[in-house]
């Protein structure tokens, strides 16, 4: 059963593999997948580590939950210090590998040191054995499963790999899984590449004994109809992401030429359904594809379609999955291109390099302000035409990314701070970022709650960390209650109003407890309270957790792991240099937000920026939320009620 | 009137791939989520997103019953079935090598030939499939189903012929 998945400890510099079980004490205070890779790599890393060199740490984590009756079980969490931001790093992906890793015996992965030439991880039914990767050093994301496959004669092998992007340590090259899977920030693919890891290659047949099972599939059942109940995923098991382009593009809420502009006008080839008639000519009319054990089949496949573009670099006719809501903001809006081809051309070339679509589609967005303001030049582009709408500089600049090849090419994969550094010339003030991390593509200036999500995210900026995204459906207040005050009570005020300050540290605290709930258990966030307001949470949870583990926790317990977890991630933050001011590493957006009014867009969108004030008391208010001092820092009393007051403990 | 079973169908264009007919086929038999369990298999070509559920047809003349050295293997009528009696059954493999479709099991870890048995009537696979890429219907409604299905294809095509010279 899942409670009897250990942790193995991989040293890649001695070869030597340690293997440990789980207590349920471990268990009930992390549960497992990002709470309990936090935990981990609390304990194993040195402070201070180069995150590219030998002494960073690597962890790759499944949730609690994978391969069981939980639906939507199919989540890893991937941490180590990331060398984009210098502090903690943590991504995760769907796909297949967290199922096939549990089956194979384990849930989590630390490894340590660097090997002396490349190797890959084989895990098989207990058994683990660092091989050497020698024939697939160099290959694609996709290459390289696909040749291991074939190796073993066994086409049932799932990875999680780093592509060519990550041996070329570009700072926020993915790790990946499948054809498009991404654990895909902070970094952790150039990580793997920096110890020499090219891939973890996994396949188990050991029993998860569910402990019982007629509830467990009962209860499953009822998750599904709520879920596939619900518009929103209706809408997205046909549109997929893309389909939350459309109602944000035509709000406002799409940041433009890297930031001059909320909105993408003129690009009805990349509406959702525009790309949806690609993938039924390419891929017919079923063309939504899903990850292990999940009904809500959100991902797209598609063939690129003949176009000059696609000719000219080789890309007519091959398969790829999604592009994603976020592809649509990396590769249409941020550098202008209204075209699906661009877009289709760029998700498959990020795909095969593996390497982060939100951070390299801002670095290149960013680039081309500079150019169009004159920053850069033609001299420092090496010839490539970095005017807004571009495509074909697009895809170039990918190739030049992900191969580091060029000054320009070179410098835009050190990621937003460096890069900003190397250039100079006031380009700073261009980035849009948080803590060295760029922003997705979304404009958070009419959004006071979501801003202050991307403010104090733990792994910089970015909506999957604390997003209360029903912040937009304008819920009645007593609704809103409802759900914010479960599993512990809120007694102040909410409000429906997306423009509004009150209540929203609450709402965003509240998110942070709730994601960081569905990253332990391994369930992805589209089964819980993100896009759907109706969505299972804490109360389901403790029930499939006692179903399918025979683990009893209560709801509030629950909760109290999560804030654990959030807590863990904001000590190793602290421990790497978090200072809440600090324009690099503290809670702080940039100025563009408060100075710079918002153009484009519906009524309420236009002309609106952030207040200064009103955002570092919304800051403050959160900090109290989650009993930190007014620095952000954990007060004695919040450490010890967690039980985290000797932690780093080295207890696992 | 004439007992009239159900039938496994598979429609494969629609499978998504996710792979939880096959978890809750092991937890419904053995109450373990194990691939190598499952009497259903998802075949993937992964790099073209081609998904094909692979399970037992349950054959009028079944190659598995009629190599059967024990008589291990029969129908059951009823539920318009091929099932096995571990009772009889010696292990020997032999259903296995048979089988035209690579839907007769063996599951190494308890030893012995697993196959579909239609969850005696309702199938998890299908309760669970919300997209309908394994059905369970009435034998006689499947080639009725896509018999109004090719007709409407072809209607359609007709139309769309009949404009096109229309426009010229």
């Amino acid at each position: 059963m899942s409670m009897n998945r250990k942790v193995a400890i991989i040293n890649l510099t001695t070869g030597e593999i340690q293997k440990k079980p789980i207590s349920t004490e471990i268990r009930k205070k992390y549960l497992g997948g990002r709470g309990l890779n936090a935990y981990l790599l609390y304990n194993y890393l040195k402070p201070g580590a180069d995150p590219l060199g030998p002494d960073n740490v690597l962890v790759v984590g499944v949730g609690f939950l994978c391969a069981t009756m939980a639906s939507g079980n199919s989540r890893t969490d991937v941490m180590g210090k990331s060398p984009l931001t210098n502090l903690m790093g943590s991504t995760n992906m769907g796909g297949f590998f967290a199922a096939e890793l549990a089956l194979a015996g384990y849930h989590h992965l630390v490894f340590l040191g660097k090997a002396e030439k490349p190797v890959y991880l084989w895990v098989n039914n207990g058994e683990i054995e660092i091989r050497d990767a020698s024939s697939v050093w160099g290959k694609s994301v996709t290459d390289t499963q696909w040749t291991i496959r074939k190796e073993m004669g066994d086409e049932d092998i799932k990875f999680c790999v780093c592509g060519p992007a990550g041996e070329n340590l570009v700072r926020y090259a993915n790790v990946m899984t499948g054809i498009k899977n991404s654990a895909g920030r902070t970094g952790m693919g150039a990580v793997m590449g920096s110890k020499n890891l090219k891939c973890v290659a996994a396949r188990g047949t050991l029993d998860i004994k569910i402990a019982h099972p007629e509830q467990a599939l009962d209860y499953n059942k009822r998750f599904i109809d709520l879920i596939t109940s619900a518009k929103v995923n209706q809408t997205m098991g046909t549109l997929g992401t893309p389909f939350i382009w459309g109602a944000t593009n035509s709000w406002g809420g799409v940041r433009t030429n890297n930031f001059q502009y909320n909105q993408l006008r003129y690009a009805d080839e990349i509406e959702p359904e525009s790309l949806d008639e690609i993938s039924k000519e390419t891929c017919g009319e079923y063309n939504m594809t899903a990850c292990f054990n999940c009904q809500v089949h959100c991902r797209a496949k598609y063939k690129i379609p003949q176009s000059p573009l696609a000719d000219k670099f080789g890309l007519t006719g091959k398969y790829d999955e999604g592009p994603e809501y976020t592809s649509q903001g990396a590769f249409n809006s941020e550098p202008g291109c209204t075209d699906a081809a661009t877009l289709l051309c760029a998700n498959h070339l990020v795909d095969q390099y593996g390497v982060d679509n939100l951070e390299i589609g801002s670095m290149i967005g960013w680039a081309m302000e500079l150019y169009d303001n004159g920053i850069l030049t033609d001299k420092d582009t090496d010839g490539v035409d970095l005017r807004f709408g571009n495509g074909e500089a697009v895809l170039e600049m990918i190739h030049r990314i992900c191969q580091r090849k060029t000054f320009l090419g070179d410098t835009l994969a050190e990621g937003p701070i460096r890069a900003a550094q190397k250039i100079g010339r006031g380009s700073e003030k261009y980035l849009v970022h948080v803590k060295g991390m760029s922003n997705l593509h979304s404009d958070e200036r009419a959004t006071p709650g979501l801003a202050l999500n991307i403010m104090v995210s733990s792994r910089g900026s970015d909506h999957l960390r604390s997003r209360p995204a029903i912040d937009l459906y304008h819920l009645p207040p007593d609704v809103l209650k409802r759900i914010y005050s479960s599993p512990v009570p809120f007694e102040g005020n909410l409000s429906s109003d997306h423009r509004s300050y009150e209540g929203k540290p609450w709402q965003v605290f509240w998110q942070e407890n709730c994601f960081m709930g569905v990253d332990c258990l391994g369930i992805c966030k589209y089964h819980t309270t993100f896009l759907g307001a109706t969505l299972p949470n804490f109360e389901d949870w403790a029930r499939v957790i006692h179903y399918n583990t025979g683990l009893e926790m209560t709801p509030t317990q629950i909760w109290d792991a999560a804030v654990r977890g959030n807590m863990i991630e904001r000590l190793i933050n602290i421990r790497e240099g978090f200072k809440k001011d600090d324009p690099h590493k503290g809670d702080v957006l940039v100025d563009r937000y408060y100075d710079e009014p918002a153009k484009r867009g519906a009524p309420d969108v236009v002309g609106s920026t952030l207040d200064r004030k009103k955002m570092t008391a919304a800051r403050a208010e959160f900090y109290k939320h989650k009993g930190l001092d007014e620095n952000g820092i954990p007060t004695p009393e919040t450490l010890k009620s967690l039980g985290l007051e000797k932690e780093p403990s080295h207890a696992l | 009137m004439e007992h009239m079973a159900k039938v496994l169908v598979v429609n494969q264009e629609r499978c998504t791939g996710c792979r939880l007919c096959e978890s809750v086929c092991a937890v419904k038999h053995d109450g373990v989520v194990n691939p190598m369990r499952a009497r259903i298999k998802i075949e993937k070509w992964e790099h073209e997103g081609l998904y094909v559920p692979m399970i037992c047809q349950h054959c009028q003349d079944a190659p598995c019953m009629n190599v059967c050295p024990v008589k291990a293997i029969s129908r059951d009528e009823e539920l318009a079935r091929v099932q096995v009696d571990y009772d009889i059954c010696i292990g020997c493999r032999s259903c296995v090598a048979v089988c035209p479709f690579g839907a007769m099991n063996f599951n190494t870890i308890d030893k012995k030939v697993i196959k579909c048995d239609l969850c005696d009537g309702e199938p998890q696979c299908v309760r669970f499939c919300d997209i309908k890429a394994v059905d369970y219907v009435d034998a006689a409604k499947v080639s009725i189903e896509k018999k109004r299905d090719a007709a409407h294809r072809l209607a359609t095509a007709k139309k769309q012929g009949a404009d096109l010279v229309a426009g010229a």
